[in-house]
């Protein structure tokens, strides 16, 4: 509610003083999904920190998850005259005119964290996204690393059957742990990304394997199935960070919390700094006249319980995740 | 007496039998199926999994049993588990007293049930569109509470209601057995079974004869938001926070389908509560089966759809009196033959 | 006439149903150009008769002749086939589809592989036409009245068959006027040459439409005659086997009426329902409530017990203001109503005999004081044997009893509450001529019990027969009363037509 109101009252803002934009820093219009999450809110947060630390006047807009409202946002940036304009995009498709009509206008369109389908390239200057395959090559390289060699049984919780992320983070693992022969996939089912899934999943799986004896890691495709999935096997009477090591994806804050009681042990970042190198990226693009690659990848980080957990949970958790 | 006994044991059949021949699937998939210990102090094993993941829908399907047999549905229950669920969380992390908290959150559910109640009693909406607005709404309130993120909480006595044991007994199952023996013991004890079907199946009629059929309904609703509501407390309890995009989602169509399983008409009337709870136990059991088959996640949804189908097509071939008839041609045949 | 060949012959039809023969041996022969009664009390084999006659039933045993050659009627489309096209009760048509759409849907006119909108809706007009019917053809049927809506399930199956009409009570819902127009139909179709066979209940229409009558009893046939040549009493007691003491004389307007009016309604009404009325009734007393369909009779009652509370008047009883503006208030003050729609507004369907006799007084304690099982089955039995409700087991489904037996059940419902004030709406109507009788036994039984009833009727001859005073309704308003020797039934039917009263008042 609280960070509703704040994103509302800063658009607002924002476009009340649409005409003063000041002519040393950039203004920038960004058209956000909506706060469907605890992640794409803490992007927007992200979003707006980052803007302040570079002088940009950001104006974010909320779609509330419909295209229609991003395409008026985007025709209002237009017709402000904003210097670049930021979408973080609701569907792949439907963006051709009014991203033509911003060429038009000579503003350049960045894409925040999904792409689009589209004809024609050369519609917008830049994506920034996650590459989801690396998040999930990340996780498990960190593991074959960890267990070195020993005979190591995993169980897999998947994200939503048939949903990109799901498919690639779980290919992604896969990759990782290609080399490391003594790492097996035991077994994989869809805890649908919710931690309550994610926790009676979890619970099959301790059931099927001798009481969760026979498990050595746990890899949730995000960290909401991983949480659900420690009580699950707490209350196995394993302990979960030791009897069963457990890997996830998006470092929310809550599994830094669970990192810190020493119950999970890594996690891999879906950064949720996804302006930051589009500002970067535009300002270069602003000094220099050179278009930046058409896609930017943005680092996939993996934190460890050798990373402070307390101290990140308590940056993140500002963050409105 | 005694007759009616075995009448209703026949009527009981299909489902017990599914139920039976579902965890004997399950015993072949996982031969430890039927293993229980105790496990700090708490009973462990899959036939418990199956009981406690089952409880928010056997207590979603008491509720809805008695919306339905008034020839109503309510889809906005898995909404309302949102709602009670992320006040029950925001509430508690905010400080709030336990018994507050659970009181709130209770009242919330009835709050929700009695507004569903109010549109299809006295503005006469159809069910489906009157509880169709709570679906979308309510979700969006959730949302609005935890402020778009899962609320996560450590208060024991909350958490009590999720994971905690009373005589090796897990909570939920706890919870949900008490609100069944109580739910048919009230509808059964007193007339309100007698007056539940009879608006069920002509609701002008029982206004004629007397019958305030609008607070009956009024209350039915209520009721059944308070199920949702319960069933909100105890699935947040479970994961120690509130998930208002994911809480209940599509849970009111479990709990529908538990109902019709349990043998109860879509077009209102005759009811068993007793029956829909097993409606949702044979559902969990099919779930927990599919999770310990360790089949590829694609096929859940087909799997669970094809023993559906089988369920409910064994159950009107019970209703129609099939099993009579299977067994007069048998004996015919039988007779030719010599 | 009677010499002339059969269209339709059928002779020794045998149907049994598991344990019970619903046709034993029945002859029946319709002639081309007559209206033929097919009579009986309920489960004296009609319906059965009719359902072999159009191929929903197979027959057992017998043979069907269609102008003297025999026929094996296969199914209701063989049927129509073969010129056969009835028209049930609950006109089984489609009321959310046009008039056009219900006459020709299943055959409507193609072209270029659509439906030709345009040709149907032609025909349509054409069709109705004939009988004198100018609708719009593209609304929906739900837009006319049922008694439209009956006649074009007659043109639709009339030009679908067009040889043998059979008609199942068609009139059981329709006023005075509509049945006149329905007879009109009938008289040109019977004209044209077809055979028509009109089951029905009102033994006055058979003598004003049927040439000939055909009385079933208990699955045989109990007599055929023209109805020139059978009188009405006669008929009674063919259908009864039995001699029906018919009712000339009403004893109890001999008394000197009760002088206590305990319940009185000053002024009371409802705008747009019923003008304001005064009413005053008392113990012992029947007030007979006559008027057309429409005319507020049933209006009347829905105002006096809550169901549509009175916006205008006052209620008393014994001198008391009370106020009435639900049924649960109006049962509370010993009101009953067994209601005019026994199907929608009277009947539990799926719930059981025992079930519904409770009902009214499991309401009227509220739900906390359950009735054990073992009060509910006392009550039920009780009724059971105190009305003659014919059912094998009170633990059976009320929708499987015959129209007069759920009529006996609400009945029942009502007399467990002890009710002070009883109003029927159309206690007798579609039921079989056994309960009809019984039922007005009834009647007059609880008025010397000291009850006080309001009956509503459309048939004129049974309210001069039970009532003490008689109140006319016309253009949803109270327009007269008679009361003593002025109770007749040309003096009701003078009133409802408001024509100056000729009995000296």
């Amino acid at each position: 509610m609280i960070s509703m109101k704040r994103i509302l009252l800063t658009s607002a803002v924002a476009l009340a003083c649409a005409g003063t934009a000041n002519a040393a820093g950039l203004t920038v219009g960004f058209s956000q999904i909506g706060s469907e999450s605890g992640w794409r809110a803490a992007e927007t947060s992200v979003s707006k920190i980052e803007a302040k630390k570079r002088g940009v006047d950001l104006k974010i807009a909320d779609a509330q998850q419909k295209q229609e409202n991003q395409i008026k946002a985007i025709r209002g940036f237009i017709a402000q005259g904003v210097d670049a304009i930021f979408i973080a995009p609701v569907v792949a498709t439907g963006w051709d005119t009014v991203l033509a009509e911003a060429k038009e206008a000579k503003i350049p369109v960045i894409l925040l964290d999904r792409t689009i389908d589209t004809s024609n390239a050369d519609l917008y200057l830049t994506a920034v996204t996650s590459d989801t395959v690396h998040e999930g090559k990340v996780a498990g390289e960190w593991l074959a690393k960890t267990v070195a060699g020993k005979d190591c049984k995993v169980v897999e919780l998947q994200g939503t059957v048939g949903s990109s992320p799901a498919i690639n983070r779980k290919k992604g693992f896969e990759e990782g742990i290609a080399s490391a022969s003594n790492i097996k996939i035991t077994r994989s089912q869809t805890g649908d990304f919710t931690r309550s899934k994610g926790k009676e999943v979890m619970e099959g799986f301790l059931k099927a394997e001798n009481g969760g004896k026979g498990i050595c890691a746990l890899y949730a495709h995000n960290d909401d199935m991983a949480v659900g999935a420690i009580q699950a096997i707490k209350e196995a009477g394993l302990k979960p960070g030791k009897d069963i090591l457990v890997v996830s994806v998006d470092a929310v804050p809550d599994i830094f919390k669970a990192m810190s009681e020493g119950e999970s042990n890594a996690t891999v970042e879906l950064t949720p700094n996804m302006a930051g190198p589009a500002f970067d990226a535009l300002k270069a693009f602003k000094d220099s006249g050179k278009a930046p690659p058409k896609w930017i990848q943005t680092e996939s980080k993996l934190y460890t319980q050798a990373d402070d957990p307390k101290k990140v949970y308590e940056e993140k958790k500002g963050l409105g995740y | 007496m005694k007759r009616l006994n075995t009448a209703s044991l026949t009527k009981a059949l299909p489902q017990l039998l599914s139920l039976l021949i579902i965890l004997f699937l399950n015993y072949l998939a996982f031969p430890g199926f039927f293993e229980i210990r105790l496990q700090d102090g708490r009973l462990f094993g899959s036939l418990i999994d199956v009981l406690n993941r089952g409880a928010p829908v056997i207590i979603l399907a008491i509720g809805m049993t008695a919306v339905i047999a008034s020839r109503g549905v309510d889809l906005s229950v898995g909404a309302v588990m949102a709602v009670s669920g992320a006040l029950a969380a925001t509430m508690t992390v905010s400080g709030y007293p336990l018994p507050i908290v659970i009181l709130t959150a209770l009242g919330a559910g009835l709050v929700c049930g009695l507004w569903n109640g109010l549109l299809v009693a006295y503005f006469d909406l159809q069910p489906i569109v009157a509880t169709l607005i709570l679906m979308v709404a309510g979700r969006g309130v959730a949302q609005l509470i935890t402020e778009g993120s899962i609320v996560t909480f450590n208060e024991p006595g909350l958490i009590y209601f999720g994971t905690g044991s009373f005589a090796g007994i897990p909570m939920p199952i706890l919870i949900a057995a008490l609100l069944l023996v109580a739910a048919i013991a009230v509808v059964r004890r007193t007339a309100l079974g007698l007056l539940i079907e009879s608006i069920g199946v002509n609701r002008s009629a029982s206004s004629y004869a007397g019958l305030n059929s609008k607070m009956l309904l009024l209350v039915i609703y209520g009721f059944c938001g308070f199920c949702a509501a319960l069933a909100g407390i105890i699935i947040a309890a479970d994961i120690r926070g509130a998930d208002a995009n994911n809480a209940g989602l599509w849970l009111e169509l479990d709990a529908i389908l538990a109902v019709v399983i349990g043998g109860t008409s879509l077009f209102g009337g005759r009811f068993s509560i007793l029956m829909s709870a097993l409606g949702a136990i044979i559902i969990q059991a099919m779930n927990t089966g599919i999770l310990l088959s360790g089949f590829p996640p694609e096929y859940n949804l087909i799997l669970k759809a094809l023993v559906i189908i089988v369920i409910l097509l064994a159950q009107s071939f019970t209703s129609l009196g099939g099993w009579a008839f299977l067994k007069a041609e048998f004996r015919s045949k039988g007779t030719n033959g010599q | 006439m009677s010499d002339e060949p059969g269209l339709l012959t059928v002779e020794g039809i045998c149907k049994s149903f598991i344990g019970f023969k619903a046709l034993d041996g029945v002859d029946f022969t319709i002639r081309p150009g007559e209206v033929h009664a097919l009579l009986g009390e309920n489960g004296a084999g009609k319906s059965t008769l009719i359902k072999v006659l159009t191929g929903v039933h197979q027959p057992d045993a017998g043979t069907i002749k269609i102008d003297g050659q025999a026929v094996h009627v296969r199914d209701t489309q063989h049927a129509q086939h073969l010129g056969i096209g009835t028209v049930y009760q609950e006109v089984n048509l489609l009321p959310d589809m046009s008039v056009a759409d219900n006459l020709y849907i299943g055959r409507q006119p193609m072209r270029f592989g659509f439906i030709d909108r345009k040709r149907m809706e032609k025909q349509a007009r054409e069709l109705l036409a004939q009988y004198d019917l100018h609708l719009d053809v593209s609304s929906d049927l739900s837009r006319y009245s049922v008694a439209v809506q009956q006649l074009v399930a007659i043109a639709r199956a009339v030009d679908m068959s067009g040889r043998i009409l059979v008609l199942d009570e068609p009139t059981a819902s329709l006023d005075r006027h509509e049945t006149e127009i329905l007879f009109a139909i009938l008289r040109r179709l019977r004209a044209r040459g077809l055979g028509i066979v009109f089951i029905t209940h009102f033994l006055d229409q058979v003598y004003e439409i049927c040439d000939r009558v055909t009385v079933l009893r208990n699955g045989k046939l109990a007599g055929s005659a023209l109805t020139t040549e059978l009188p009405k009493l006669e008929l009674v007691s063919l259908m009864l086997g039995r001699t029906l003491a018919v009712a000339t004389h009403n004893t109890r307007r001999d008394r000197p009426p009760a002088q206590i009016k305990q319940f009185s309604f000053d002024k009371l009404g409802r705008s747009r329902s019923i003008a304001p009325f005064d009413l005053e009734i008392g113990e012992g007393e029947v007030i007979g409530m006559a008027g057309l369909l429409g005319s507020g009779r049933t209006e009347t009652a829905k105002v006096l017990f809550g169901i549509d509370p009175a916006d205008t008047g006052q209620i008393r009883i014994n001198g008391n203001p009370v106020v009435i503006r639900t049924p649960q208030e109006a049962v509370a003050n010993g009101f009953g109503l067994c209601p005019e729609d026994r199907k929608s507004d009277g009947i539990i369907g799926d719930l059981s005999v025992r079930e519904n006799i409770a009902l009214a007084l499991q309401a009227q304690r509220g739900w906390l004081k359950r009735l054990s099982s073992r009060e509910q089955v006392a009550l039920a039995d009780k009724f059971v044997k105190a009305l003659d409700i014919r059912t094998t087991d009170i633990e059976k489904p009320i929708k499987f009893l015959s129209g007069g037996n759920q009529q006996k059940v609400i009945l029942a419902r009502w007399l467990a509450t002890n009710p002070r004030f009883l109003i029927l709406d159309e206690p007798t109507r579609g039921i079989d001529v056994g309960a009809h009788a019984e039922i007005i036994t009834l009647i007059n039984q609880l008025c010397d019990d000291g009850m006080a009833l309001l009956v509503i009727s459309s048939e004129i001859d049974e309210i001069v027969a039970y009532s003490t005073r008689v109140v006319v309704l016309r253009d949803r308003a109270h327009r007269g009363e008679l009361s003593g020797d002025d109770i007749t039934t040309s003096n009701i039917m003078r009133m409802i037509a408001a024509e100056p009263q000729g009995a000296p008042a």
